[in-house]
């Protein structure tokens, strides 16, 4: 929208060429600049400048849609109103459905505490077909730290499915829907974003899975931390990636401990617990939960409303925190 | 030099000066025809010219307001007759209610900051639905534009909360109006997604366009009373190098705001998000954008927490003095926090 073309907006002749000779070629650029600025630059009066702008704002506005009506597309067009369930019964109550469409949901916690079981159990779900209350589309995973299980996995859904599971071909068929990539540096994570986004389209792909953001990032810094997010590209593109094409998106991330002595804690004496840290549409909740041969498995599907500022903190001691990154 | 405040094109005013015309006198009893021969301009740009002058000389004969004294100039009493008669918009929470001298006031924009997760948003999607509220309760019965940056507007929340606010309502007709049956109006809360008009803009020039197009948008809908924009702040902050660039926009986008706010006596509101800032030997939160955007709102209201509370802080206000009030986000939206905590704190 901010590159289109003033040439193509429909302007009266005079004025569009006005535009281009002084080189004000995409609204962005007629945009960025003020009224009176406009004015001097092509040296024409207010009144015109002021009907210009009007329109070319008009043009590149993007267009406004009412609650109801996003509502209504969402419920008759996406799988549950746009969410993927987890089959964990509290969270999917809590998150009216499941993971939502169309925004970035972001798994934290420190290693080992069950973020790439979540994933492998995610992307299960989703190659499930939908007779079977899964999504029926493709999947594509990003294994950045080469953690995928296809073993693992299908120990999973033996375990959590066995009818379906048992069936002749199926496993394979899910499985031939499971795409994984794995990137071994972040120009190469750059380079297949582009690829991504055209599979989207063609492949039928109903979930991304990044894991983990965090060891994309690890190896970048130079001298001195850069004053803006190596990842702030990649973040945004994946959000606008989860919006266009309204598929959920999961990323993983790391938690760093504080204090120096990350050896003591690598068992964990507390329990694990899931808490959706931060969303639009849920309060903070947390949920014990277990690892089991069938994934992440509640404690109890009721949960632990929390309060205060440390609803929206990812503990070190065992908390995979979910948020929901609108 | 008169000429020379005149608003039109660089080369007609340099032609103008270099002939002679240089105030607005001069050119009150010119024929187009004269002018374009003496400017070497044709004809109907000569027209042009002389419609702006007699525009701009005849302007200063009208009485704009109730005054013969200034052009456009009203008096302090006159205003206070509309401050007294404003409206605004409740939170739903009485206590954030209060120290806002009853709600989110029209013809003002207001800031609203806060750290992710405080409940801006949540604060934001309230405000749409309790814009429509009928004036039969108290409310204004206008629409709500929302303006979604981030992609945080969730239809399931609204939806939520609508349907809070349309039970709230059905309680009130129960409680307190058994006897006026005639006045009630039974809203649905799928009605007030109806009124809910989304914008989702994703880049800084989307943000810029929409808030140039709203102007048209406005006057084609009529009774909308709110605009909501969630976060103004979040284009401007990601891999702007230029940072002059930015301030000139924002400012051009304040301006613009608050003019749409008192053309159409609506009530703007921004989401700002907070940034830390090495101040005086420590890092301390403050509203992001820096301190010329600072200028641009007309109250600024901070959401922080306190333990394990949320709490708004007013911080800036026209007429209002500062004061903290603790709220709650829960199933039904924006409420009263629970009735344990400590009230209203004046500073």
């Amino acid at each position: 929208m901010a590159n289109k073309l003033i040439s193509e907006m429909g302007l009266p002749r005079s004025m569009a060429n006005v535009f281009i000779a002084r080189n004000i070629v995409t609204a962005k650029d007629a945009l960025s600049l003020s009224e009176f600025e406009l004015m001097e630059v092509l040296d024409v009066g207010l009144e015109e400048v002021t009907r210009a702008v009007a329109h070319i704002s008009e043009i590149s506005c993007p267009p406004y849609q009412t609650a109801l009506s996003l509502l209504e597309q969402r419920n008759q067009n996406e799988y549950l109103a746009g969410h993927l369930p987890t089959r964990l019964k509290g969270l999917d109550a809590a998150l009216f459905g499941g993971i939502p469409f169309g925004v970035v949901t972001e798994l934290v916690g420190p290693a080992g505490i069950g973020k790439t079981q979540f994933c492998l159990k995610l992307a299960l779900l989703a190659s499930l077909p939908t007779s079977y209350g899964g999504l029926g589309g493709r999947v594509i995973y990003v294994d950045v730290e080469s953690k995928f299980s296809s073993k693992r996995m299908i120990e999973m859904g033996l375990s959590s499915f066995p009818e379906i599971f048992h069936m002749e071909g199926l496993a394979q068929e899910m499985a031939g829907r499971i795409l994984v990539l794995q990137p071994a540096s972040l120009s190469e994570f750059t380079e297949s974003l582009q690829h991504i986004k055209v599979s989207l389209l063609q492949h039928n792909v109903k979930l991304l899975i990044i894991d983990s953001m965090a060891a994309l990032a690890s190896g970048e810094y130079g001298l001195a931390p850069p004053k803006h997010h190596p990842l702030g590209w990649h973040i945004s593109f994946i959000k606008s990636l989860a919006e266009c094409y309204r598929i959920p998106v999961v990323v993983t991330n790391q938690v760093r401990s504080q204090s120096r002595d990350e050896a003591s804690r690598y068992l964990f004496q507390g329990q694990r617990v899931i808490k959706i840290a931060k969303s639009s549409i849920s309060p903070s909740m947390g949920f014990c939960f277990n690892i089991t041969s069938s994934g992440v498995s509640l404690l109890d599907d009721e949960g632990v409303e929390m309060m205060g500022p440390e609803a929206n903190t990812i503990s070190w001691e065992g908390h995979i925190g979910i948020i929901n990154y609108e | 030099m008169e000429v020379s405040t005149l608003p039109i094109s660089a080369s007609h005013r340099g032609k103008l000066i270099s002939s002679g015309y240089t105030s607005l006198s001069s050119l009150s009893s010119v024929s187009p025809s004269r002018l374009a021969q003496d400017l070497k301009i044709s004809e109907n740009e000569a027209v042009e010219i002389l419609k702006v002058v007699s525009r701009r000389s005849g302007s200063e004969k009208i009485e704009n307001g109730n005054h013969a004294i200034m052009n456009g100039a009203q008096t302090a009493w006159d205003m206070l007759h509309e401050e007294e008669s404003s409206v605004c918009i409740t939170t739903s929470c009485s206590d954030l209610d209060v120290i806002l001298g009853g709600g989110i006031h029209c013809k003002e924009v207001t800031e609203i900051g806060g750290v992710p997760g405080i409940g801006k948003t949540q604060l934001g999607i309230q405000l749409a639905v309790n814009v429509q509220i009928p004036s039969g309760y108290g409310g204004l019965g206008g629409k709500a534009i929302y303006i979604d940056t981030e992609g945080s507007f969730m239809v399931e929340r609204a939806l939520q909360i609508a349907e809070a606010c349309a039970q709230d309502m059905l309680e009130y007709d129960n409680l307190l109006r058994k006897d006026s049956q005639a006045c009630r109006v039974i809203k649905q809360p799928k009605a007030f997604l109806e009124n809910i008009f989304y914008f989702r803009v994703c880049t800084y020039t989307e943000q810029i366009a929409v808030i140039n197009y709203l102007e048209k948008f406005i006057s084609e809908q009529k009774d909308v009373k709110v605009v909501i924009v969630d976060s103004i702040t979040f284009h401007f902050r990601q891999d702007f190098e230029d940072m002059a660039l930015r301030t000139r926009l924002l400012g051009g986008m304040a301006l613009k705001l608050m003019k749409l706010a008192k053309q159409f006596k609506l009530a703007v509101v921004l989401l700002n998000q907070v940034t830390t800032k090495y101040k005086e030997g420590s890092f301390q939160l403050t509203l992001a954008l820096g301190d010329s955007w600072s200028h641009a709102s007309t109250n600024r209201i901070i959401l922080h927490w306190n333990g394990d509370e949320r709490y708004a802080y007013l911080d800036k206000s026209p007429s209002l003095q500062s004061a903290s009030a603790p709220y709650a986000v829960t199933g039904k939206g924006i409420r009263n926090a629970a009735p344990n905590c400590k009230r209203v704190k004046l500073m």
